[in-house]
C-alpha cells in the first residue's frame, strides 16, 4: 500500500512536490532511523567510557590488572564487591530518573517538571520509609519497600496533577509551587517518622533526603534495572503520543490520541520507575531535569529519541556524578544527591528564567 | 446539495459545557468537496459546533454521523484518519521543528513504533510547499510568527489527508495575500481530493466569496443556511450583529460584499 498513485503523481495545477529527492536541510529536521541509531550509539559509547573511568578511580587506588587476574586480591574485592555494584546502581537509577523526567515533562507540558520538582520523589521516599519501618517491626519482606514507594509516588503524581490545575487547565507555575510544597511536606513527614521510630537498622535519614548510592546489592541493582527498563518500554510505546500531547489535549485528541489512556500509562509507568529508584537510592534530584533538557537542545524534542537517549545519558550522568561524589573530597565521600543538587539548583533557575520569557505551556 | 450524499451530517444537535447550553437544535450536512462556512458574532457557538462535528464534544441530544455512522462508533485513530481539525491552540511546550509538526499529521496513519517513512515525508513536503513553508522546514515552531504557525497547522491538516477538514478561523493572523492563497489552496484540494471543508470565519466577505454555503449562527441557533445571497442579507445581518450594515456586490467578481453601514 506504499505510494498510492493519485497522491504521488504531481498535479499540473499544484506546485510541484519534491519528487523522490528531498532537500538535505529537510532530512535533518525530523527523526530518521539513521539519526536515532547514530545518537543512541554515540551515547552508548559515552556511557561505556564513563563506566570504565568510574571503575578505575575511587577513594582508594586499585590495580586494575590484578583485580581482574587475581580473585583473592583485595583489588578484586574492591572492584567487584564495592565499585561495580555501585556503578551499575548509578547507571540504573540515573537512567530511570532521566527517562521519568522526560515523560513527566511531556505529561504536564512543562520542561521544569521532574520527580523532585513535582514532589513525587518525596512521596516515594516517604512510602518506602513507612514500608521499611513496617517490615522491620512486623515483617513483610523487601518487595514491600519498592511497592510502597510506587504507591506513594502514584498518589503524589495524581495529587500534584490535580492540584496544579486551575479551571480545568494545567497552570505551569501553580503546578511547580504545589510540587515544591509537596516536597517540603514529605521531607517533614520523613523527619517525623525518623524521630518517632528508630531507624538504626536501616539507612540513615540523610540517605533518603539527599539521595545516595552507597552500598547497593546486586539484587537491588537487578530490581531497579527491571523496573526502569520495563517502564521505559511502556513509555516508548506511547512516545509518539507524547509528542502529540505536548500540543495540548484537544490537538492530541484530534490527531487520534486516546488522551486519557496515554496519561494513565505515563502516571503508572513513571510511578513504578520512581518508586523503584527512590527505594534504593533516596531522593536524588534534578537528573530528570538536566539530562532531557540538554538532549532536547542537542537532538530535538521528538520523544521517540528523547526517551531512550535520556535513559542512556541519564545513566552516564549519574555514574559520572557519583564518581565525583567518591573522589572530590577523598578519602571521605559525598552523597551523590549533593552533586546533582549543586548542578541542578542553578540549572533550574536558568531554565525558569529562560522558559518564563517564552511563556511556557500556556 | 441533497443530490449528493452527505459526508458529515449533524441532526438536531444540542450541546454545551457543564450546565450551559451553547447550541440549540442545529442541523447541517456537508457533501464531499463542499466548503461550508459558519459565521456569526462572538459567542454564537461557532467553535463549539466545530468541536461537536469533530467528536471532541458529545452532543447532549441529536447526533453527528460520518458516512451515516455515528461518530461515537469510531475510535479516535480511525476518526483522525478521516476528519482533521485546526483548533485555536497553536503552542507546543517543546521546540519541535516545522517539519516535525507537519509530520505529526501522519500519526493516525502509522503504528505506535513506526517512524515516518519516505511516503510520509513526501506528503509532508508537499503540504509545506503548498503553504509556502518549505524554507521554514527546519525552524523551531516557537521561533516563527503567528501567521506562519497558522499555516504550519494548516499544512498539518493537509498531511493528515482527511476527507473532512474542520477549520476554526483558518485565516486568523494572516495577511491579505496569505488569506487569498489559503482559500485558493483549499479550493484546489476540494477539487482534487473531494475534501469537504467546514470553516468558522469572522470575515463575512471571505465567506461570501469562497464558501458554497453559509450557516449563520446567533446565540447557538441557526438563522439561515444557504448561498451568500440567501443568508447574508441586510436584514439578517442587522438582526444578528445588532449593527447597521451595507450589503452590496463586489464590482470585480460580483460576490456579496458586507460593509459597516453606520454613518461615518
Amino acid at each position: 500500500m506504499e505510494a498510492s498513485p493519485n497522491l504521488t503523481k504531481p498535479d499540473s495545477a499544484t506546485p510541484a512536490p519534491h519528487r523522490g529527492s528531498v532537500p538535505l536541510e529537510i532530512t535533518q529536521a525530523y527523526l530518521t532511523r539513521a539519526r536515532l541509531l547514530g545518537v543512541m550509539s554515540a551515547l552508548g559509547v559515552v556511557l561505556a567510557a564513563v563506566c570504565v573511568l568510574a571503575a578505575l578511580f575511587g577513594t582508594v587506588r586499585i590495580d586494575f590488572v590484578r583485580a581482574l587476574r587475581q580473585p583473592s586480591s583485595p583489588d578484586h574485592a574492591i572492584l567487584f564487591a564495592a565499585r561495580l555494584p555501585r556503578i551499575l546502581m548509578g547507571a540504573a537509577v540515573g537512567a530511570t530518573l532521566a527517562a521519568v523526567g522526560a515523560a513527566l515533562q511531556a505529561l504536564v507540558r512543562n520542561p521544569l517538571a521532574e520527580g523532585s520538582t513535582l514532589g513525587i520523589s518525596g512521596g516515594a521516599a516517604f512510602g518506602a520509609i513507612l514500608a521499611l519501618v513496617w517490615s522491620y517491626h512486623f515483617g513483610g519482606g523487601w518487595a514491600l519497600v519498592p511497592l510502597a514507594g510506587f504507591a506513594a509516588a502514584l498518589v503524589s503524581t495524581l495529587a500534584v496533577y490535580r492540584l496544579g490545575q486551575m479551571h480545568g487547565r494545567l497552570e505551569p507555575f501553580s503546578l511547580l509551587l504545589v510540587g515544591v510544597i509537596f516536597n517540603t511536606f514529605w521531607s517533614a513527614l520523613i523527619l517525623l517518622v525518623n524521630s518517632v521510630v528508630n531507624l538504626y537498622q536501616t539507612r540513615s535519614i540523610l540517605f533518603w533526603l539527599v539521595g545516595s548510592l552507597e552500598a547497593p546489592t546486586y539484587y537491588e541493582v537487578a530490581a531497579v534495572t527491571a523496573f526502569g527498563g520495563g517502564g521505559l518500554m511502556w513509555l516508548l510505546w506511547h512516545a509518539r503520543d507524547m509528542n502529540l500531547l505536548s500540543l495540548g489535549d484537544d490537538s492530541a485528541r484530534d490527531l487520534g490520541v486516546e488522551v486519557d489512556r496515554v496519561r494513565r500509562a505515563i502516571f503508572i509507568a513513571t510511578s513504578l520507575m520512581i518508586g523503584a529508584a527512590v527505594s534504593v537510592s533516596g531522593m536524588i534530584g534534578f537528573v530528570g531535569l538536566i539530562v532531557p533538557h540538554i538532549l532536547r537542545l542537542a537532538f530535538g524534542a521528538d520523544h521517540r529519541l528523547l526517551l531512550p537517549a535520556s535513559f542512556v545519558a541519564g545513566a552516564a550522568f549519574l555514574v559520572a556524578a557519583d564518581l565525583g561524589a567518591r573522589t572530590l573530597i577523598a578519602p571521605a565521600e559525598l552523597p551523590v544527591g549533593v552533586i546533582t543538587a549543586l548542578c541542578g539548583g542553578p540549572f533550574f533557575i536558568y531554565l525558569l528564567r529562560r522558559e518564563g520569557h517564552r511563556g511556557i505551556a500556556v | 446539495m441533497s443530490a449528493v450524499k452527505a459526508l458529515l451530517e449533524a441532526r438536531g444537535v444540542v450541546a454545551g459545557y457543564r450546565d450551559r447550553e451553547v447550541l440549540h437544535d442545529i442541523s447541517l450536512e456537508v457533501a464531499p468537496g463542499e466548503l461550508l462556512a459558519i459565521v456569526g458574532p462572538n459567542g454564537a457557538g461557532k467553535s463549539t459546533l466545530l468541536k461537536v462535528l469533530s467528536g471532541a464534544i458529545e452532543p447532549w441530544r441529536g447526533a453527528v454521523a460520518l458516512d451515516g455512522r455515528p461518530l461515537r462508533e469510531f475510535d479516535r485513530r480511525a476518526l483522525a484518519r478521516r476528519i482533521a481539525s485546526l483548533g485555536q491552540e497553536s503552542n507546543s511546550a517543546f521546540a519541535f521543528t516545522v517539519l516535525e509538526m507537519v509530520l505529526m499529521g501522519r500519526s493516525p496513519h502509522l503504528g505506535a513504533l513506526r517512524l515516518e517513512g519516505a511516503r510520509d515525508l513526501r506528503i509532508a513536503a508537499e503540504a509545506l510547499e503548498r503553504f509556502d513553508l518549505t524554507a521554514l522546514a527546519a525552524r523551531a515552531i516557537n521561533e516563527i510568527s503567528g501567521g506562519e504557525r497558522r499555516r504550519v497547522l494548516l499544512a498539518r491538516v493537509l498531511a493528515q489527508e482527511p476527507e473532512v477538514a474542520l477549520l476554526d478561523e483558518p485565516t486568523a493572523f494572516l495577511d491579505l495575500k496569505h488569506v487569498a492563497e489559503i482559500f485558493s489552496r483549499l479550493t484546489q484540494l476540494r477539487a482534487q481530493r473531494a475534501m469537504a471543508v467546514v470553516a468558522t470565519l469572522h470575515d463575512l466577505n471571505a465567506a461570501a466569496l469562497y464558501a458554497d454555503r453559509i450557516l449563520l449562527l446567533k446565540d447557538g441557533r441557526a438563522v439561515g443556511c444557504g448561498s451568500a445571497e440567501q443568508v447574508l442579507t441586510a436584514d439578517n445581518l442587522r438582526m444578528v450583529y445588532e449593527t447597521a450594515v451595507y450589503v452590496g456586490r463586489n464590482p470585480v467578481n460580483g460576490a456579496v460584499t458586507v460593509l459597516p453601514g453606520a454613518p461615518a
